[in-house]
This record gives C-alpha cells, sequence and structure tokens, in this order.
C-alpha cells in the first residue's frame, strides 16, 4: 500500500440489531461505499449517517480514544473478535483489510457475562466487578517517596509490562467457546503480582479475583482462543501463572501476613 | 500503531508526521485547593487549568493527575468534606436534584422533538471545519472574528435543524452527542474569543501578526503575562474574562526559539 489516497470498494453490511437486553434481535443488510483509508469504524459511523438521513435509528456501538488503547471498541467481525487482523482492536482495523464485493458480518461480543444493550453496544461491567474485587495496590498517597526505593527485577518489570498491556476490552470473554474471563483476570492479576509492589495483597487479591471471576464467566479448558484474538497479544502463561497463584492462595498461611 | 493506521511500514517508507492542534490548555477554574467556583466541587488533573501552561507536552496529562491527585487532593479535599460531617446524604428528593433530572428530561424531549434534516455528526463536522479553518495553530484577527460570527450562527442552526431519532428511554448515543456537540459549540466560541483578545504569540497560541523576523513566536509579557479564566454567565450571554497574574521571581522572561 502506498499511502496516497485510498480506492472505494462497495461492501454489504449484516449488522446485528437490537432494541433492547430483552427485545429480540435481527440482522439487517446495508450497502456501503467507502474508501480503503478509512477505518472500520469510520465505515460504521458512514453508515449510521446515512440511516439517520434516512429516519432510521443509527447502529449503536461503542468506541472512545479509536487509537486501540482504551478497550472500549470491539465488536465480532465475521465471526471473529476485533475482525480478521491480527493483534488489532475493532477500531485499528481499517478497510483496506476487505475487498470490494465483501459481505462484512458485525455482531456484538456474545457471552452470557455480557448482556446486549443494544445492538452492538455490551455491558461489561462484569469486567469492572472483577478489577475492584482486587486489581489495585493499596498505599498511602500524600508524601513522595523516592522514586527508586523499591528495586524491580528487569525481569519482572517485562514481565509485568507485558501483562499490563491488557486493555479489558473482552475479546478474550467474547472469543472462548466456555465465555471464560481467565485471559483478562489473570493479566490483571500478573500485572500486579509479579511487581514488589503488589506482594502485600498478592494472596488476597488471587483468591477474590478469580472468585469473582467465576460468578460471572465460565471455565477455562486450555482453548487458547482468547490469545489468538487478543488485540494485544497477551500470553496464556499468565493464566498457568494465575492458576499456581490462586492454589498457593488457598493453602497459604494468611494470617500471618495479614492477608485475610 | 503507526503501520496498522496508515497501511505503510515505516521501516520502507518514511513516516509521515504533521503537528497538531490541541486547541485548549487546561480546564476549569480552581483555587489552590483544586476546588472549582462551584462549592465542594473539586476538579484534577487536567480537567482544571492549574498546571497547565500556553503549550501542552507529551504526557503532561499523566504528570497532572498523577501531581494532584497523589500530593496536592489527600490534603485539600479533607477540608471541604470536613463540613459535611454527620450530615445525612443529600436525598434525591431534594429540589435540586429533581429539578436538575426535569431539565436534563426537558433538553432530552427538545432534542427529540427538533425533528430536523441534518444528523449530530453533520454539525460536529462543520463546527470542526470552522475552528479548523480559524482556530488551529496559526490564527489571525480575521479568522479569528470570522469564527465568532460563524460559530453562534451555525449553533442557532444546530438546535433548529438537528435531527435526533430514537428515545430517551433506551441507549441512545445520538442523543448523548447531541448533547456533548452541544457543549463543543460554547467550547468553540470561548475558544475564538480567548484567541482574539490574547494580542500576542504565545505556546500553542500563534498569532500571524505577532511574530519575529524569523518566524518565532513573539510574546508580549507587559499586557500578557498572565492566565485568562473565562466566567460563565448564562445562555445567551457574553462570558466575563479573568485575570490571573504570572509572577516569575527566579527567572527572567525571555524570547524562547525552537531552532
Amino acid at each position: 500500500m502506498s499511502g496516497t489516497t485510498g480506492e472505494i470498494i462497495n461492501v454489504t453490511i449484516k449488522v446485528w440489531r437490537q432494541d433492547g437486553p430483552n427485545s429480540e434481535g435481527r440482522f439487517e443488510t446495508h450497502p456501503q461505499a467507502i474508501t480503503t483509508d478509512a477505518s472500520f469504524l469510520e465505515m460504521l459511523d458512514l453508515l449510521n449517517e446515512h440511516l439517520n438521513d434516512q429516519g432510521h435509528e443509527p447502529i449503536a456501538f461503542e468506541s472512545d480514544c479509536r487509537e486501540g488503547i482504551c478497550g472500549t471498541c470491539g465488536v465480532m467481525i465475521n465471526g471473529r473478535a476485533h475482525g480478521p487482523q491480527k493483534a488489532t482492536a475493532t477500531c485499528q482495523l481499517h478497510m483496506r483489510e476487505f475487498a470490494d464485493g465483501d459481505e462484512i458480518v458485525i455482531e456484538p461480543f456474545r457471552a452470557a457475562g455480557f448482556p446486549i444493550i443494544r445492538d452492538l453496544a455490551v455491558d461489561r461491567s462484569p469486567l469492572d466487578r472483577i478489577i475492584e474485587s482486587g486489581g489495585y495496590i493499596t498505599v498511602n498517597t500524600g508524601a513522595a517517596s523516592d522514586a527508586n526505593l523499591t528495586p524491580v527485577p528487569k525481569e519482572a518489570s517485562d514481565q509485568a509490562f507485558d501483562a499490563a498491556a491488557c486493555i479489558g476490552c473482552g475479546a478474550c470473554i467474547a472469543a472462548c467457546p466456555n465465555s471464560a474471563g481467565q485471559l483478562f483476570t489473570s493479566a490483571k492479576i500478573g500485572h500486579l503480582n509479579l511487581l514488589p509492589q503488589g506482594q502485600a495483597e498478592r494472596w488476597k487479591r488471587t483468591e477474590s479475583m478469580v472468585e469473582t471471576m467465576e460468578e460471572f464467566f465460565g471455565s477455562c479448558t486450555n482453548h487458547g482462543e482468547c490469545s489468538e484474538a487478543c488485540p494485544k497479544e497477551i500470553s496464556l502463561d499468565f493464566i498457568a501463572f494465575m492458576n499456581r497463584d490462586y492454589l498457593k492462595a488457598k493453602v497459604k498461611n494468611r494470617a500471618l501476613t495479614g492477608q485475610k | 500503531m503507526y503501520q496498522r493506521i496508515t497501511g505503510e511500514n515505516p521501516y520502507q517508507t518514511p513516516m509521515r508526521i504533521y503537528p497538531a492542534t490541541h486547541y485548549t490548555m487546561g480546564g476549569l477554574w480552581v483555587d489552590y485547593n483544586l476546588m472549582t467556583n462551584v462549592e465542594g466541587l473539586y476538579a484534577i488533573g487536567e480537567a482544571n487549568f492549574s498546571d497547565h501552561g500556553a503549550n501542552r507536552l507529551g504526557a503532561s496529562a499523566l504528570m497532572q493527575g498523577l501531581a494532584d491527585g497523589y500530593f496536592v487532593l489527600p490534603y485539600t479535599i479533607g477540608d471541604g468534606l470536613a463540613g459535611q460531617l454527620g450530615n445525612d446524604p443529600v436525598p434525591t428528593s431534594d429540589p435540586v436534584f429533581t429539578q436538575a433530572v426535569a431539565g436534563i428530561n426537558d433538553t432530552n424531549r427538545r432534542w427529540l422533538a427538533t425533528n430536523g434534516t441534518k444528523s449530530v455528526d453533520h454539525y460536529h463536522r462543520e463546527l470542526g471545519r470552522i475552528v479548523w479553518d480559524n482556530i488551529g495553530m496559526a490564527r489571525n484577527k480575521a479568522g479569528l472574528q470570522q469564527a465568532v460570527t460563524d460559530i453562534p450562527a451555525l449553533k442557532e442552526e444546530y438546535h433548529k435543524n438537528v435531527r435526533v431519532l430514537g428515545s430517551a428511554d433506551t441507549l441512545n448515543q445520538s442523543l448523548e452527542k447531541a448533547g456533548r456537540v452541544a457543549d463543543f459549540f460554547e467550547l468553540a466560541e470561548l475558544m475564538a474569543r480567548d484567541a482574539l483578545q490574547r494580542e500576542e504569540s504565545c505556546g500553542g497560541h500563534f498569532r500571524d501578526e505577532y511574530q519575529t523576523a524569523e518566524g518565532e513566536a513573539q510574546r508580549d509579557d507587559e499586557n500578557f503575562a498572565h492566565v485568562a479564566a473565562w466566567e460563565w454567565n448564562g445562555e445567551g450571554t457574553d462570558p466575563t474574562r479573568h485575570q490571573e497574574e504570572l509572577t516569575f521571581d527566579n527567572v527572567a522572561l525571555s524570547q524562547r526559539s525552537y531552532k
């Protein structure tokens, strides 16, 4: 691709419409001409404007930063979470990945833990419940401590950074045949449990986050679809790390360390 | 990231880099405790104006968020909360609350009843065009005056001719956007007024009329070494400009060169 103006392609959009959480859904089909320079969400913006002009309600879908860092966007495109391009969030997918005449099927993330709000927008607040149950460290604010007070081993820092790359979009859960939340939860646990700052609450955090996850999502059977769909390519290794820590948390004598 | 957006491999094709406008520097006026002029409402991070200079440096959002949240607010918010100790939470039957709800419901109804011919996105884009053309990185008196005239005119058309479909009882993103774009009109007009008033070039504000022979920003410290904070006086009334002087005890102000 030479970076000049893109060509115009004609695609057919087959999109899931659903008026509310308890309404019956249906597919709608709309033709759309679009430049290959446009992003996937810009294509949806344009389609929505056409719908609005014709007196039809626009398609509800979520997005915010459109730079692949906030985790707000995410739909199933041709059956794949975030679409055909690997390691790419929906907002970073561009129409140059599609060809003239393509039919593009767009559906919401489908999981029992993610009820549909409307059209392509789903309720991903269970992810917030998991974070609230332990995805933080408790520190005193107010005084500025020295930046190098806590040495962090390079390997731990690198690994924690890889885990922290998770943007919490929920594609892992949408891609999983069991709708399991292990990749998301393990990335959030791994990020903190690998760092010295995360040790004080390590066992309490692990137990609490894993058990909150199990309230909402299915069980992991190591399919690996999650990591495949992940726009940040979070590794399955973190799931193994989380499982080990969960087991340890269950057998630790935590009374001595104040981690109930 | 670059390759995903542009479709070009920067190892093979030189990266296309262009400057981007930032438009506003800082946000709500706050006092030294980070409280806004609304009693009990605190604004921290880049939502307030306190640490922002005339330009925006990379990562300043993180810096200010951390500084305000970690070092300032923990010491100051207690003072704001102390007066409320022992008070019961304000019930939703409070007249202020019910008035606010009624106001929002009214606004929503108005958007849905307008039933014009153009989408919210259309007006957002038109507003963006005025701002891009006249309040961009380089601006001048004529352009800014144009913007001060054009923005309210477009705003009036927006309120008369926007088409927002659906209802207020379900998730309605057009309705959400309609309110947000209405706010953008106010902000854009304020930006134009502020840029018009500041007859110098400084940081992200470059007035064509005020530049050195080499094309660098020409500040006027005599008249403009201050922060301008604008006070909202209600719909249809011009805002009031307040000045907070910038005083420098240990450094002398001098011309900056990016060369």
